[in-house]
């Protein structure tokens, strides 16, 4: 920085001016960009909580063509598959990254990376034709549900979905812990689970946290493998099975009915005061993600 | 949505350029070193592109290379009941007109209506006739719709190819699908819970089968689906569901039954006979769940739309029967 600043009061470098500028102002364009989404969000969805009573508005039934449009089953639906997704993901996300990072040889390590890349890069209808088509039967037969397009399908899609962005971050945790925190467990005379379990997996703890805080951060914003496998019924989960009946969630409403509303129709505000209650939720879920780096970061700690 | 108005975009520069439309960029770029000057290549890279974009069919754009000079353009945006039929016809039609390029898209209903109301189409398909709303919105834009029944559909009731039950009557659907019946011993079926499958709500077929089937025809009626409707994003989800899951009932176009699925005869009340729908019992009246197809246009069709219609009502009819749904008489 000091040297640009040098090499600019000597000689006019315009061409590093440029660059420069361009870049920052790139950079400010995102901010800009999401500003702007959220500005038009909130002036299509706001008038929605005007339009319709809070009792209809946060009431049980979903049925926009018949003026009814309570989002508390859709709000709960994604809640039931989103929390379900990551309560699967976690564990597998978390052991694959140990395995990855501290138990596998090098060459399986290379070997794996690069695959784990590639189960992100799979499109999510391909995902949800092969929940429909396989995952679907196999959740009927096997639990002896009604149907098999449930919340809990949808939860298996979406932990897998969720699995590579949880087990890269996790994995990128576990190797900013200093090799002699390992060193010194060794030394102590404790095996390499207990060195993994007590030491590593610990000091990696909040950079774990973030892992999951993004995985689902993207479990809650998918929609079309959602839609494909969830049955999209607009009931309220809340019974003690509800985990293995359908359910509609807020982004598979949005993608099966905004190609039909007609612009600034009390249904085409309720769709988008949805988009903002969804972009609130997935702003809170990235905030607690970024605190959590920041926290540790001002205590000294590692990520 | 963008490659819609992409599309639409792009008509009127094939149209005024229609020796250079190639049949790959590559030969084009090609032709172009001996042509014209720089701007028209890039004109032209442009119009490749968008062609390559938009998988243009290189057979049709061939058979325009240097035989006419302008193409006509028909829009057809709609139903998905009707996207099969529509493209048979398009299909036919353009082998008999080359002049005429007609693209069709499924969407439904409510998107085709919607797009004739925008003024970005120039026939809607639609498996209901316009909402009231729907033709004050037109107005509104300026815009007269003019309706054409186009064919008939049956609605069909289908279940699992071992379902036991394959005679219901429309009351017995009706309490079926607003969840007053759960289990199919309570129709004579085996002690299975009922798992409803539906289209969703901005399905033509969803509106229709409400109105005339879950409310019986009676508009005072505040009946609805139940809440634990599914409901599927497509025709092929609810013929896979059916497919697979004994539980499951669900309601379709009769163009989109295959013989996979099991359907069931209906009556209208317990006095009247129990009748499968069928091309004969459609057109006769006696199968309950039936409803013409509509296309709009928005005002009185003129020059080649009017052309393609008026094919499409008589010699077009030919086709209807072939994707199982029921000609005009």
């Amino acid at each position: 920085m000091s040297h640009t600043g040098k090499t600019t009061a000597s000689r006019p470098h315009w061409t590093e001016f440029f660059v420069e500028s361009l870049i920052r102002v790139l950079g400010f364009s995102t901010i800009g960009f999401v500003l702007l989404i959220f500005v038009f969000l909130l002036r299509e969805g706001l008038p929605i909580f005007f339009e319709v009573a809070p009792g209809n508005l946060f009431g049980a039934l979903w049925y926009p063509t018949f003026n009814l449009y309570g989002t508390l089953p859709l709000i709960l639906g994604s809640a039931l598959v989103t929390v379900m997704a990551i309560a699967i993901a976690l564990p597998l996300g978390v052991a694959t990254a140990v395995f990855v990072r501290e138990v596998a040889p090098h060459w399986t390590r290379e070997l794996l990376k690069p695959m784990i890349e590639v189960l992100a890069g799979i499109p999510s209808v391909v995902l949800g034709f092969f929940g429909m088509i396989l995952v679907a039967p196999i959740v009927r037969e096997f639990l002896g549900v009604p149907t098999g397009l449930t919340a809990f399908s949808g939860a298996l899609l979406l932990a897998y979905m969720a699995l590579p962005t949880i087990i890269s971050v996790a994995e990128d945790a576990l190797d900013a812990v200093p090799k002699s925190y390992r060193d010194a467990g060794l030394a102590m005379g404790a095996t390499q689970w207990q060195t993994i379990w007590r030491i590593v997996v610990p000091a990696a703890r909040s950079g774990i946290v973030t892992a999951v805080m993004l995985g689902m951060g993207r479990a809650i914003g998918e929609t079309m493998a959602v839609m494909m496998v969830t049955g999209n019924a607009g009931r309220m989960p809340l019974s003690l099975d509800s985990l293995f009946r359908p359910v509609r969630t807020m982004t598979a409403t949005i993608a099966a009915e905004m190609g039909e509303v007609a612009r600034d129709s009390t249904h085409y505000h309720a769709l988008f005061g949805i988009g903002v209650i969804l972009f609130i939720l997935t702003f809170l879920i990235n905030l607690a993600a970024a605190t959590s780096i920041f926290k540790k970061r001002r205590k000294g700690g590692l990520r | 949505m963008n490659q819609k108005t992409l599309r639409r975009r792009l008509q009127p520069a094939v149209s005024t350029l229609p020796r250079m439309v190639p049949r790959h960029g590559s030969i084009y770029v090609h032709q172009m070193r001996v042509g014209p000057g720089p701007i028209l290549l890039i004109a032209g890279l442009a119009v490749a592109l968008a062609c390559s974009l938009m998988a243009c069919e290189p057979r049709q754009l061939g058979v325009q290379h240097g035989s006419i000079g302008a193409v006509q353009t028909i829009q057809n945006i709609g139903s998905d009941t009707l996207v099969n039929l529509a493209l048979a016809w398009a299909e036919a039609y353009m082998q008999l007109h080359p002049e005429v390029r007609i693209s069709v898209t499924g969407g439904g209903s409510g998107t085709g209506i919607a797009a004739m109301i925008n003024g970005t189409v120039d026939i809607a398909n639609a498996s209901r006739d316009m909402k009231p709303e729907e033709i004050s919105a037109a107005r509104a834009n300026g815009i007269t719709p003019v309706e054409f029944v186009v064919a008939r559909d049956a609605i069909a009731i289908i279940v699992h190819s071992t379902n036991p039950v394959s005679e219901l009557t429309v009351r017995q659907i009706s309490d079926i699908f607003t969840g007053k019946i759960t289990n199919w011993r309570q129709v004579g079926g085996e002690i299975r819970p009922i798992v409803l499958l539906s289209r969703e709500s901005n399905s033509g077929t969803y509106v229709y089968f409400l109105e005339n089937v879950i409310r019986l025809g009676d508009s005072k009626s505040r009946l609805l689906f139940s809440p634990d409707t599914l409901l599927m994003p497509s025709s092929e989800g609810i013929g896979t569901e059916v497919r697979q899951n004994p539980n499951a009932i669900g309601y379709d176009g009769l163009g989109y039954v295959s013989g996979e699925e099991k359907v069931v005869a209906v009556a209208q009340d317990t006095n009247r006979p129990y009748v499968l729908p069928s091309v004969a019992t459609v057109n006769d009246g006696s199968y309950p769940i039936s409803r013409p197809l509509y296309m709009y246009t928005a005002g009185e069709p003129g020059g080649h739309i009017r052309a393609y219609l008026n094919w499409v009502l008589h010699d077009g009819q030919a086709s209807v029967l072939l994707l199982g749904f029921v000609p005009l008489q």
